[in-house]
């Protein structure tokens, strides 16, 4: 199984702060990561070459030091990496991310699977996995809970609906966004990182792709306008309720239940 | 000893001290939690409880109980392992944990002044939103400051920066007889008499009632990363130790774990851990200014540990791998709890140097006493968790055999020059142990000391000693 898994630097901390007059991220400063939720599709390729073989590359767009992510999965274990990095991709919106990005793995071409997370912690908007498989015209599936087996041509797996489950089998390649949990992310591991210090990432302009037109990427390919952001209103609300004890016992059962925070069963089901 | 038994004028004058009447509780009012702690299968019910809210209100509560010989227990979160909050001799209960106010923030002097009944996770997420940090950090975040006090809790930041008590800079104190007192105080340095702050610390509520205590705060480390680091065995993976403490690194923590509490963790949390292929690993954590600075502190460690025989030496970075690795640590001890139907529970402390040859010893203690025994533990610091367990409910005996097991062990760690207790301290389980370890004229001290503080032995008496 070949598989190239989607990756992308993240603010190092959950908490992200914005600028209320520009209405933009402040990345200053802060530490960056590899995205959290990519780590579970890292960990998925990684699981399906160890049973199937093959080879795990990654690709990333973004500035030059996010090589430290590329460096990152290959502690993990990736083979290969490539990172998309040129000015005229800055202030890509979700669409032109998955463009550029599309580009590149047309480019990193032969491959049976195309892999990445749920979504990530800044952007948090779950498309550039869909939208990469809608350029390159391959099937895509979200909410992928398990792989259940693959073979030449497929892969047959979970997805996760909340109130069901589906099983599909999908035709190879295909592109596949892992749901959190699929599996356990191992650790990178110093071994592999001091093995592969020397490895090289290969960095990607826009003069590596066969779609050379500036008006696909960056601003320009970004039919998005950010108008503002802003933090929503906290959805924290109190409630204080006194009773005796197996009273507000029954209430807050009730009021889980209500929340959907625990199943509608009857209280003795 | 003889106490008076309460009756119904005793019950009246404590609420007229107390007022509240939802704040004194009796009969069945009495919830079950407060018969017992987390560990200790000891039953027993107060025959009143108080919930206290101010160092003035126990001041009265201790002066009638003095005047009229009642014995008082005091209490915070009943998250104790060795029984120290168990009402023993009935009597009053003194629920702490409605004083759970953080009473003042002092960035001048780095301090923080709070009330007993403050839960250390709630000290932890106050200190660190403001870029501060108290260091001491015991498995059981929901216990309270006071309860970490009383048995000056050790955790798992002892290897570089101490214990509850190192944190401790000054307490206001109920004694038995109903006086106030402060001891220490604002400051850094302290040569002015004997210390009583720090004999009332780790005394378990037999000396007096914490009722504030200014802790001491340091500026949060940016950064922290850990290392998990599997290894082949367990022997090889706790004898590689004292080569990291030789190599002068200072992580701040390095535990030791066990493939089959690994995999108990696994199904209590129903979270996979990172990593369970190996036996055995070490789990470090380092903190620092950056990352750059961490991974500079840690190279020669990771060299070391791969010399030693370590399969490899995992990185754990970011919050969320962290998450992945100290959640299923901190709740090794309930993951073991539920998955045995009883337990006891040794909490020996030895050199660093002779943790491997505590650990190696329970192989034959196990043959020796016919028990089942898991353990896990601060291998940076000496202090084990031990323990012999209960796996079905109908083991024959098995009373009797997990004694058998316990004498020996404790007898080992004494002749590996240890001590009976790391941080989860006597209470009313482990006295037995502690006559067995100390010598006579020490534990006369130690009698000296309860009776120069509590002559009328009224505060959480049959304790300790």
């Amino acid at each position: 199984m070949h598989s190239i898994v989607c990756i992308k630097q993240v603010p190092g901390t959950n908490k992200v702060n914005m600028d209320p007059d520009s209405g933009t991220l402040i990345r200053s400063g802060a530490e960056a990561k590899l995205n959290p939720y990519d780590l579970y599709a890292i960990e998925t390729a990684l699981r399906l070459k160890e049973q199937y073989g093959g080879t795990v590359r990654v690709i990333s767009m973004g500035p030059p030091q996010a090589e430290a992510i590329i460096r990152e999965a290959y502690s993990m274990g990736a083979d290969d990496g490539i990172l998309l990095s040129d000015s005229s991709f800055a202030g890509s919106d979700v669409l032109a991310t998955s463009y550029t990005l599309s580009r590149g793995i047309e480019r990193m071409a032969p491959y049976d699977l195309i892999l990445c997370g749920k979504q990530t912690t800044d952007g948090d908007t779950a498309q550039v996995g869909p939208e990469i498989a809608e350029f390159l015209g391959i099937p895509s599936v979200s909410a992928v809970r398990m792989i259940q087996q693959a073979d030449r041509n497929t892969i047959t797996i979970e997805m996760d609906l909340q109130s069901e489950i589906q099983i599909l089998k999908a035709e190879l390649p295909c592109l596949l966004a892992v749901d959190k949990d699929i599996f356990q992310p191992r650790l990178p591991s110093y071994r592999r990182k001091q093995e592969t210090k020397d490895r090289p990432v290969q960095i990607w302009s826009l003069s590596d792709l066969a779609d050379q037109d500036t008006d696909h990427y960056g601003l320009n390919g970004s039919p998005t306008q950010v108008m503002r952001i802003f933090p929503p209103e906290s959805g924290r609300r109190q409630e204080i309720w006194r009773d005796r004890g197996e009273v507000l016992a029954d209430a807050l059962f009730a009021k889980l239940q209500d929340l959907k925070l625990l199943p509608a069963v009857g209280r003795h089901g | 000893m003889n106490y008076k038994v309460l009756e119904a004028e005793d019950i009246a004058a404590l609420q007229q001290i107390v007022k509240d009447r939802e704040r004194l509780l009796t009969g069945d009012a009495i919830s079950e939690d407060y018969s017992h702690d987390e560990l200790v299968g000891e039953q027993c019910f107060p025959d009143v409880v108080v919930k206290a809210i101010s160092a003035q209100e126990i001041a009265e509560i201790m002066r009638y109980a003095w005047e009229n010989h009642i014995p008082v227990t005091p209490r915070g979160a009943g998250t104790g392992l060795v029984g120290a909050a168990i009402p023993v001799e009935s009597g009053i209960l003194l629920d702490l944990s409605l004083m759970n106010q953080i009473l003042e923030l002092d960035e001048d002097n780095l301090s923080l002044t709070v009330e007993p009944g403050v839960l250390l996770m709630d000290v932890t997420a106050f200190v660190e939103e403001r870029g501060l940090f108290y260091p001491p950090d015991p498995g059981e975040k929901t216990a309270t400051i006071g309860g970490n006090i009383s048995t000056n809790a050790g955790g798992m930041r002892a290897v570089k920066y101490g214990v509850t008590r190192d944190y401790v800079q000054g307490l206001e104190v109920v004694l038995p007889n109903g006086e106030r007192i402060e001891l220490g105080g604002k400051i850094v340095k302290n040569s002015s008499g004997y210390d009583l702050k720090d004999l009332i610390i780790g005394s378990e509520g037999t000396l007096g009632i914490v009722t504030k205590a200014i802790l001491k705060l340091l500026p949060l480390p940016a950064k922290t990363i850990s290392l998990l680091i599997p290894f082949p065995s367990l022997e090889q993976a706790i004898g590689t130790v004292p080569r990291i403490i030789r190599e002068k690194s200072t992580p701040t923590a390095i535990e030791f774990l066990d493939r089959d509490v690994i995999l108990d963790a696994e199904e209590y949390l129903g979270k996979k851990f990172p990593d369970n292929s190996s036996s055995a690993y070490l789990l470090l954590r380092f903190d620092g200014p950056s990352t750059a600075d961490i991974e500079r502190e840690y190279d020669e460690v990771a060299r070391i540990c791969l010399e030693e025989g370590a399969l490899d030496v995992l990185i754990s970075d970011t919050a969320e791998r962290d998450e992945s690795i100290w959640n299923a640590r901190g709740s090794f001890l309930q993951a073991i709890k539920s998955a045995n139907a009883s337990l006891v529970e040794i909490d020996a402390v030895v050199p660093r140097s002779r943790v491997n040859d505590l650990v190696s010893y329970m192989h034959a203690v196990q043959e020796e006493t016919d028990t089942r025994i898991k353990c896990f533990g601060h291998a940076g610091d000496g202090n084990l968790h031990i323990y012999v367990l209960k796996e079905t409910q109908d083991e024959p005996d098995w009373d009797r055999k997990a004694e058998a097991a316990m004498a020996k062990i404790y007898q080992y760690a004494k002749e590996l020059d240890g001590q009976v207790s790391g941080e989860h301290g006597i209470g009313y389980d482990k006295r037995a142990y502690l006559n067995e370890s100390l010598s006579a004229v020490v534990l006369d001290l130690m009698r000296g000391v309860k009776k120069a503080f509590d002559p009328r032995n009224i505060l959480n008496p049959s304790k300790i000693l």
